[in-house]
């Protein structure tokens, strides 16, 4: 019998693996969580929307434009479930939820595409309406069509930083300023990795001359020391020290923040798979072979959800993780077109390793964050409380330093406090980053409704639903509310 | 309240009206809810924390910071929920109403 396949997320990764096991005669299931395909790199307008290809993905408009025609052939031949959350990953099933739908999935292979959010380093004021992440800020963007405000800071590090101010300029925003952490000489160094995809080089490139040409404010090598404005009615400014004498101060009504992006593992966690820590990235990943297989049996990770490698090597490392599937399945899939897409992405992880060169994460701003600035958006908590239990509480690891502080609790679930909690914790215990660990990942991985209903006509209650639920009701502010 | 997001682009849609806490709001077809919402407005919310207002963060529904009320009690996560003529949007939960999240 052909193996039951069923993919997460339909942005280029995901479409390109449905694609390949379409060709092979399976017909896989793709889950995904928005409206529409394309992931969030090929995210899409509105059906009514008139912006043409090349106004919405710039330089990117040719793939975005394949991507989507490659999904849209495949509808007949795939079960396409959109709007869908995979909240949970129990032995050869996924639970699902529609709406107020509840339901299960079985599967023999579980290929997890689940991309990439920003990373984030928080600074004092980030909580103040009108602060969003340079993600959401493209989103508005390119999904919406607006701006996220009237005057625009872009502050933080990484190739979207670039990207998202020049879409700005183009689309008629008005760009107060791009900060940025890293240095002219880190990219300098980076250089020589950089130039295995001189193309993509080159498009970069070319963002800085549209910057440069519309007069907006570069700034490199800068420290963010906070995001100005009242607590009723948002962003004012921001100050950020550039090497000089005096801080510079820069009015707007809207910043977008970010140094470049952390892979979604939550899922990969749920499935089972072992994590190891890169010291380069400073991240727990996933572990996987070259071709996507990670360490639990029958689950295949691929795209910025299991290495940030951006949107090419997400298409190339989508269609590695099928013919992985295939083999393992002792399925046909072609060899020559393996080892090419093994050279492929052995190039690719090369430019993107030059870009985590080029673009660093400012690990050591973690350490001189105010007491007062908030760490977790959700609940407001800050540096100095953080510091307080580990002081306190002898509390280094991750996951109990969360129980005592409440840091990674909220309804984010960590994701954007996660990583720099782990920083500040690492600094305040005096410890290497490693030795604070990883947030665990919890079910559900993001909140459900209440009221939650099995699939099948009848009511049940919610704890019958979650597997978790006892557990998270003793440990997870989101199952507490959610799950009981 | 001024508006937050500014639109640059598609302005030529069709629009329709919601309420939010009560008052009338205009939105366009194809709008988000928090688009609606802060085109009109400059934040969707107050933080439980009570560390002010609060309009979103990261558009693409992983961080929560959007959650709005209908009327009847029903939770929204703004960025990602269509808006639909006749909504009733409540940016804080009255008193009396029992969430139906």
């Amino acid at each position: 019998m052909a193996p039951r396949v069923i993919i997460i997320g339909a942005g280029p990764a995901g479409v390109r693996a449905a694609a390949a096991l379409v060709e092979a005669g399976l017909r896989p299931v793709l889950i995904d969580e928005s409206r529409r395909d394309g992931g969030q790199i090929y995210r899409r307008q509105p059906e009514s929307f008139t912006r043409s290809y090349l106004e919405l993905y710039g330089t990117e408009a040719g793939r975005a434009q394949d991507v989507h025609r490659t999904f849209e052939a495949l509808r007949d031949h795939i079960d396409y479930l959109p709007e869908t959350l995979v909240w949970n990953i129990s032995e050869g099933e996924v639970h699902l939820q529609q709406g107020t739908r509840y339901s299960r999935r079985p599967f023999d292979a579980l290929l997890v595409c689940s991309g990439a959010t920003d990373r984030l380093m928080p600074v004092p004021g980030w909580q103040l309406a009108g602060t969003y992440t340079l993600g959401g800020a493209q989103v508005a963007l390119k999904a919406q069509g607006c701006a996220i405000g009237l005057s625009v800071v872009l502050m933080g590090t990484g190739p979207l930083l670039y990207l998202v101010a020049a879409q700005y300029v183009k689309a008629g925003a008005q760009v107060a300023a791009v900060l940025d952490t890293s240095t002219f000489l880190q990219r300098l160094r980076a250089l020589p990795q950089l130039l295995t995809a001189p193309t993509a080089l080159r498009k970069g490139m070319a963002l800085i001359k549209v910057l440069r040409r519309a007069g907006v404010l570069l700034k490199r090598g800068v420290t963010p020391l906070e995001i100005e404005g009242s607590a009723q009615t948002g962003v004012t400014g921001v100050l950020v020290d550039i090497g000089a004498a005096q801080p510079l101060t820069i009015a707007c009504d809207a910043v977008a923040l970010g140094y470049h992006l952390r892979p979604e593992t939550q899922l990969a966690d749920l499935a089972g798979c072992t994590f190891e820590f890169d010291k380069e990235v400073g991240q727990w990943l996933p572990s996987i072979d070259t071709d996507g297989r990670s360490s639990a049996s029958g689950v295949y990770l691929a795209g910025d959800g299991a290495r940030v490698r951006g949107a090419d090597a997400a298409e190339c490392s989508g269609r590695l993780a099928a013919l992985a599937i295939l083999r393992d399945f002792a399925l046909a899939a072609p060899a020559d077109e393996l080892a090419r897409l093994r050279r492929e992405l052995a190039r690719l992880e090369r430019f993107a390793a030059g870009l985590r060169a080029a673009f660093p994460w400012p690990a050591k701003l973690a350490a001189k964050l105010p007491d007062r600035t908030i760490v977790c958006r959700c609940e407001a908590i800050t540096a100095g409380e953080l510091r307080r239990v580990v002081r306190d509480t002898g509390a280094i690891e991750a996951n109990r330093a969360k129980a005592f502080s409440r840091v990674g609790m909220g309804r984010c679930q960590g994701r954007f406090c996660g990583q720099a909690g782990a920083e500040v914790i690492a600094a305040a215990a005096n410890v290497p980053l490693e030795a604070v660990g990883r947030l665990r990942g919890q079910a559900p991985v993001k909140p459900l409704p209440l009221a939650l209903r099995i699939d099948d006509g009848l009511d049940h209650e919610a704890h019958q639903i979650c597997p978790e639920a006892e557990s998270c009701i003793a440990d997870h502010a989101i199952a507490q509310e959610y799950c009981k | 309240m001024s508006a937050r997001f500014q639109r640059l682009a598609e302005t030529g849609r069709g629009t329709f009206q919601i309420t939010v806490d009560g008052m009338p709001v205009t939105a366009a077809e194809g709008d988000t809810l928090i688009v609606a919402l802060l085109t009109s407005g400059d934040s969707v919310r107050y933080s439980e924390f009570d560390d002010g207002r609060r309009a979103g963060f990261c558009l693409m529904g992983a961080c929560q910071d959007c959650w709005v009320w209908t009327a009847d009690g029903r939770r929204l996560r703004a960025c990602t929920t269509q808006a639909v003529a006749g909504m009733a949007i409540l940016t804080r939960l009255t008193e009396g109403v029992w969430p139906r999240v």
